[in-house]
């Protein structure tokens, strides 16, 4: 089952609204991602590069302190946090700087929000022996330095972008901008699954290898599928990989949680599919958050990887088709469910992946005793401990002071 | 077809010039003042005024241009009031001269494409030059233009394969945007030397005139190309002078152009 009513397209939303110049590499990187996926070997090789190097398939973790306290369904934990460099973005650069070689590309260059993707990219090209820039929104580079050190170790060149929010969109026009510049020899890897086509093809399939895992893991572990599964969304890379091998199962319900910020009501957040318009945001037609004149809006989110006005156009019409439910975890909501997982769990999730277990409770009791919920585990919180732990650091458990 | 910007053309052909198009961004430092900028660009020489309006997220512009649209949307300019305020200002003091809107297609799903190809001929605009649309994702805009007699001028780029280029020049309306370097718009103190192939190529195709921009600040650079094109397109040049050193200063740039433009 697919969502791609035609190449590219997925209902209203998709295609390929970019300058003429990049038209061309487009073009290119459609035939070479075609002519890939249709070569075994090239598969194969991602294959063991994703068991040998990133440590896949990631395990399926029942949280049983968390299916307890919430007494609802089963809670099961697919655990994107701990494949190498600690998110499931690293799924989708080892698939495209591998392209980008077989491409006989010399050069990459990557957009990053939380850094995350940066630094997936950077470590993608140390191990394939390829020069990285990445461009990243100056209020990141200050609220995500653990993952600039990271990407500046790993030998990657990070640009701060200080244009409009200085946050991820902005840095995805200046990567797009340096594209068109020097699109012969260099690859643009995009991390989320949003862009000109076929890049919202390209990142959902090669995340789609959580939701694959999953299947085989669910069947393994309780003997059919999820019933529900929840995944934050930010541009959506993580939901689509996770969701999409389920799309075709009626009986598994798909729920995306976007950043609701200080509150739907405050326009500071990031929900995009809750009450974004239809616009033209990085080269596809989507969900965007904008004035009534067309121009975009400032996202806000707590977690810098959410804080983006827009979404992948696949998720946009999995949303408006009514096949994934769409839901909001504000800032305070998803810290609360830092710590709740933290000391429930012992797994310290990324600010993102917070916001989709701050509506697992809620779900769990929904579906009732007996069923099973997965939450996709998206990235571990180390980067996020100087956002968190700047608003102070609740009292320890269980022991005396 | 609307017709005024083959007249302008045929027009300079006659005189033995080419043509001059000349950028500024509409609200640059704010909507009246910068209908004193477009008054004093065809003061200068400019034949034709494509009129920016302002998005948040110029993906094809360079930081010159980026930092006017970031003026303008501080002064409140949107496209309607460009269209209400900015247009009929400018077909007042330039009654001859041919304008063109140049902004995102964002910006123009936002108003409504219909709803904006009727308001902008009423207003008087010739064409729309929008450069996130590329051929695939036109064809229904288009039409719509087509229907009011609003043109929409196509981009071509350096990195365009020539039977792509002959389709597009082919499908040309008012006329055919040469983008002549790979990357944003800007100042450049060199063109790619195989530009002048590519304009002959597109210009053959083409049923509409061609012209040259991206990166072109010179009379020099202008009278070269200008063997090749019907005209030339500056932005840059101007949007950076104007808003350094006001009208005066960007009319001086373009009677300069201007004379590299007279064969």
């Amino acid at each position: 089952m697919t969502t791609e009513t035609a190449a590219g397209r997925f209902g209203r939303y998709g295609g390929r609204y970019v300058p003429e110049t990049l038209v061309p590499a487009l073009q290119e990187l459609e035939e070479a991602y075609a002519a890939a996926s249709a070569d075994p070997a090239f598969g194969e090789e991602i294959a063991r590069v994703l068991r040998e190097y990133v440590g896949r398939p990631t395990t399926l973790t029942p949280a049983r302190r968390l299916t307890e306290a919430w007494g609802g369904a089963n809670v099961w934990l697919k655990r994107e946090d701990l494949a190498h460099t600690g998110a499931h973005k690293i799924n989708n650069t080892v698939g495209q700087v591998l392209l980008a070689k077989r491409m006989g590309k010399k050069r990459i260059i990557a957009e990053t929000g939380a850094g995350q993707h940066g630094v997936a990219t950077a470590t993608a090209c140390a191990l394939f022996g390829l020069p990285c820039e990445v461009y990243m929104g100056a209020l990141d580079v200050e609220r995500q330095a653990l993952n600039v050190f990271r990407m500046r170790a790993l030998g990657a060149v990070v640009r701060p972008v200080e244009s409009g929010s200085r946050t991820l969109k902005d840095a995805m026009n200046e990567a797009m901008r340096t594209w068109v510049s020097q699109v012969s020899d260099t690859h643009y890897v995009i991390g989320s699954a949003a862009g000109p086509h076929p890049y919202p093809t390209v990142v959902r399939d090669f995340q789609a290898v959580i939701g694959r895992e999953l299947r085989t893991q669910a069947q393994a572990a309780f003997g059919g599928l999820p019933d529900a599964i929840i995944a934050c969304v930010g541009g959506g890379s993580n939901a689509i990989g996770v969701l999409h091998p389920f799309i075709g199962d009626a009986s598994v319900r798909l729920v995306g949680v976007e950043a609701g910020g200080h509150g739907l009501h405050t326009k500071q957040h990031g929900a995009s599919l809750t009450l974004g318009t239809e616009g033209v945001l990085h080269g596809s037609r989507s969900l965007v958050l904008q004035d009534e004149d067309g121009q975009i809006q400032e996202a806000h989110s707590i977690s810098a990887g959410l804080d983006y006005p827009g979404v992948g156009p696949e998720l946009a019409h999995l949303a408006k088709t009514g096949r994934m439910e769409v839901r909001i975890a504000t800032d305070d909501e998803a810290l609360s469910a830092f710590y709740e997982v933290a000391r429930l769990e012992g797994i310290l999730p990324a600010l993102e992946t917070s916001h989709a277990f701050a509506r697992g409770r809620e779900l769990a009791r929904e579906l009732g005793a007996g069923k099973h919920l997965v939450i996709n585990c998206s990235g571990r919180g180390d980067k996020d401990v100087a956002t968190i732990s700047a608003r102070g650091v609740p009292p320890p458990v269980g022991v005396k002071a | 077809m609307s017709g005024e910007i083959a007249q302008t053309f045929a027009r300079a052909k006659a005189r033995g010039e080419g043509v001059l198009v000349t950028y500024a961004m509409a609200g640059d430092p704010d909507l009246p003042r910068s209908v004193d900028v477009f008054a004093a660009l065809v003061e200068g020489g400019a034949d034709v005024l494509e009129i920016g309006v302002a998005f948040s997220d110029p993906i094809a512009d360079g930081p010159v241009i980026q930092g006017a649209a970031e003026r303008a949307l501080k002064a409140g300019s949107t496209l309607k009031r460009v269209l209400d305020e900015v247009v009929p200002a400018v077909r007042k003091r330039c009654p001859q001269t041919p304008l063109v809107i140049m902004t995102y297609v964002n910006v123009i799903m936002a108003m409504g494409e219909a709803r904006y190809a009727k308001l902008a001929r009423e207003r008087g605009v010739s064409g729309t030059i929008l450069p996130d649309l590329p051929p695939e994702e036109s064809a229904s805009l288009r039409a719509t233009f087509d229907a009011e007699g609003l043109d929409l001028i196509p981009l071509c780029a350096p990195t365009t394969p020539p039977a792509r280029a002959q389709a597009i020049a082919k499908e040309g309306r008012g006329f055919v945007y040469c983008v002549s370097v790979s990357g944003v718009t800007g100042v450049r103190t060199e063109l790619p030397p195989d530009l002048s192939q590519r304009l002959d190529l597109v210009r053959k195709a083409a049923p509409v005139p061609v012209v040259a921009g991206f990166g072109i600040s010179t009379a020099e650079q202008a009278r070269v190309l200008s063997a090749h094109a019907d005209g030339v397109v500056v932005g840059s040049a101007l949007v950076r002078a104007a808003h350094a050193e006001g009208p005066e200063a960007a009319k001086a740039i373009c009677a300069d152009i201007k004379r590299g433009l007279r064969r």
